[in-house]
């Protein structure tokens, strides 16, 4: 008797289960139709100018936990007064908010490259956009796989 | 919570026009706004917003920081010496409060 109590119950949960499986995947259905808020981001700073070019961007192919992912970047600029790289955005487009940071440079620093550590809440593009002191501006994305998400939760 | 606690890697002798590499790290929460604590109630967002570097008195460095940063705010900059000085780190927290902290390098 007590057997067959148990086994309704296993029974039970296996459908709520199969329930909660159907909704996150519904889930994130919706989530993929939002728009791309990074992208609209980098159009807004950039109006549109900006070139698709390597950018050495550094983070990892896979991220186990998405509470501390490292982010490292380096700019090929010879950082003089007459070309230098002015400001790097770093975005990503499956975070709450697409904006991540956003770096000020100067020609004295010589070289133009930094590194952070990132959350990231799942597996998402990461991007980097950088303004010249020339106006123009070039990008660069990065794919993350996340097993573990690092947002709040 | 733990005290809030800047620390910073400068070497202390540079060549002149070497390229040397600035590591920062400080204590912090960098609470979102989306975290909740062990009764489930929400933490109000509390982040370091920016950072700036100066070296004698010019700025060279600045970041600003949003809640995709993660606890312990890392980062790491390069930058070209050519004479002798002083850098000063600064921090600004969402409250308000600023950290900073002061390392010297000398050239030869």
């Amino acid at each position: 008797m007590k057997q067959q109590k148990m086994k309704i119950i296993s029974r039970r949960s296996v459908l709520f289960l199969m329930g909660g499986v159907a909704s996150s995947a519904l889930f994130t259905k919706f989530a993929m139709a939002k728009p791309n808020l990074a992208l609209q981001r980098i159009k807004e700073i950039s109006k549109s100018k900006v070139e698709e070019v390597d950018l050495f961007l550094d983070v990892p192919e896979i991220a186990e936990n998405g509470n501390q992912v490292k982010v490292s970047f380096d700019i090929d600029s010879p950082m003089t007064k007459d070309d230098f790289v002015r400001t790097v955005y770093l975005l990503a487009d499956g975070n709450p908010a697409p904006n991540v940071a956003k770096f000020s440079f100067t020609t004295d620093m010589g070289a133009c490259s930094a590194t952070t550590r990132m959350r990231l809440s799942k597996t998402q593009n990461v991007y980097l956009l950088a303004e010249y002191n020339n106006g123009k501006f070039a990008m660069t994305k990065s794919k993350v796989k996340v097993t573990i998400g690092g947002c709040g939760g | 919570m733990s005290k809030i606690k800047p620390r910073g890697k400068v070497p202390k002798k540079a060549a002149i026009d070497e390229i040397i590499e600035i590591k920062t790290l400080i204590r912090h929460p960098m609470h979102s706004g989306r975290m909740k604590d062990k009764d489930g109630k929400n933490i109000p967002k509390r982040i370091i917003n920016k950072f700036l570097v100066k070296f004698n008195g010019k700025q060279i460095f600045g970041m600003d920081l949003e809640p995709s940063i993660s606890t312990n705010p890392y980062i790491a900059f390069p930058f070209k010496a050519k004479k002798s000085g002083t850098f000063d780190f600064e921090w600004t927290d969402d409250n308000g409060e600023k950290y900073t902290m002061s390392r010297k390098m000398d050239v030869s």
